[in-house]
């Protein structure tokens, strides 16, 4: 698993709607530093797929809207 | 009976089941398996951290040993489908997609000019799509000229329980597209209405909302199971030509005159 990279100072992220502060510089730092589940989500910044393996190259900046989404009952 | 073939594989059941508000988990699964679907839909929704909602839900299909159609369900704009879509394909594994771009909030209807779209963008992109649309043949035929191979047109507004809203179109659809296969999705509420979609020769139905909120979805899975059955029976036995007036069935040739 990758280390969380550490930004400072820490950002600003709307993470699935809800404001959160972070360390972590990218998507896949963030998602470890969130607790989330990396195999079993998928992720879109500011609207935009990241695909698993473009996570750890994918930079935060301030603002951004993370979305994490997992699997779901749907009809 | 033939099988049905949809983007070059073989399904041997013809009742296509979503995954969505059932009384609990295990009683998705057993109706699922009563149902003897082959294929249930899936959706992607926020995950909550640490709390693993998804993985337990992902886990539960996976046991099912069922092929899952995710879906597009919610989205409103092309590019909140397209961004959907590959999401869902990277966490399920598959290029199928249920393509629902929606574009009214009263009646759910697809907003068809962002579903043709949508459906060519995501061809394009190697997704093997399943659009639910309307019964527009205008529509229908962008949607096979965007690259799918199948169509979706709805029975009735999603959730509604009204059956086919529109019987006359749904039989046009059917019979201007004989060779596409074509899955009545949504509005249905009771195994009659399956049963008359597959009467008139639609390939299968896919349904939610009338197992799930049934008062024993088991139960009602396994009588949507045998009305598809007894529909698509009805349909390659060749149904008799209705008509307006009464005709004896008895001989009236020698018949006695007793008066």
């Amino acid at each position: 698993m990758k280390d969380v990279t550490v930004s400072a100072p820490p950002i600003s992220l709307v993470v699935n709607g809800v404001e959160r502060d972070i360390a972590a510089a990218d998507v896949a730092a963030a998602l470890v530093e969130l607790e989330f589940d990396v195999a079993v989500v998928a992720t879109a910044l500011n609207g935009e797929f990241v695909p698993r393996r473009k996570r750890a190259d994918t930079p935060l900046t301030d603002g951004d809207r993370l979305e994490i989404l997992a699997p779901r009952q749907g009809g | 009976m033939t099988a049905l073939k949809l983007y070059g594989v073989e399904i041997a059941s013809r009742l296509l089941l979503g995954t969505s508000q059932y009384p609990s988990p295990a009683i998705l699964a057993d109706a699922v398996r009563a149902g003897g679907a082959q294929i249930v839909t899936v959706s992607l929704r926020r995950e909550s951290g640490p709390l693993r909602e998804g993985r337990d839900f992902w886990a539960l299909i996976q046991s099912l040993g069922v092929r899952v159609l995710p879906n597009t369900a919610g989205c409103h704009s092309v590019k909140e489908a397209v961004t959907t879509a590959q999401m869902a394909r990277e966490i399920f594994g598959v290029n199928w997609i249920k393509l629902e771009v929606i574009g009214e909030a009263d009646t759910l209807q697809p907003d068809v000019f962002g579903l043709v779209e949508a459906a060519g963008i995501l061809s394009r992109d190697g997704f093997d799509v399943f659009p639910y649309t309307t019964e527009d043949l205008v529509v229908a035929e962008r949607l096979l000229e965007a690259g799918c191979k199948l169509l979706m047109p709805w029975g009735a507004p999603i959730g509604s329980g009204k059956g086919l809203n529109n019987i006359f179109g749904l039989r046009a659809m059917r019979a201007h597209f004989p060779e596409v296969p074509l899955i009545i999705d949504a509005g249905l509420g009771l195994p009659s209405h399956a049963a008359s979609a597959m009467e008139m020769g639609y390939d299968a139905v896919l349904l939610n909302t009338a197992v799930a909120r049934a008062a024993d979805p088991i139960a009602m899975a396994r009588a949507f199971a045998g009305a598809v059955e007894a529909g698509r029976g009805a349909f390659l036995a060749g149904p008799m030509a209705a008509r307006d007036m009464a005709a004896p069935s008895t001989p009236v040739l020698g018949k006695a005159i007793l008066s």
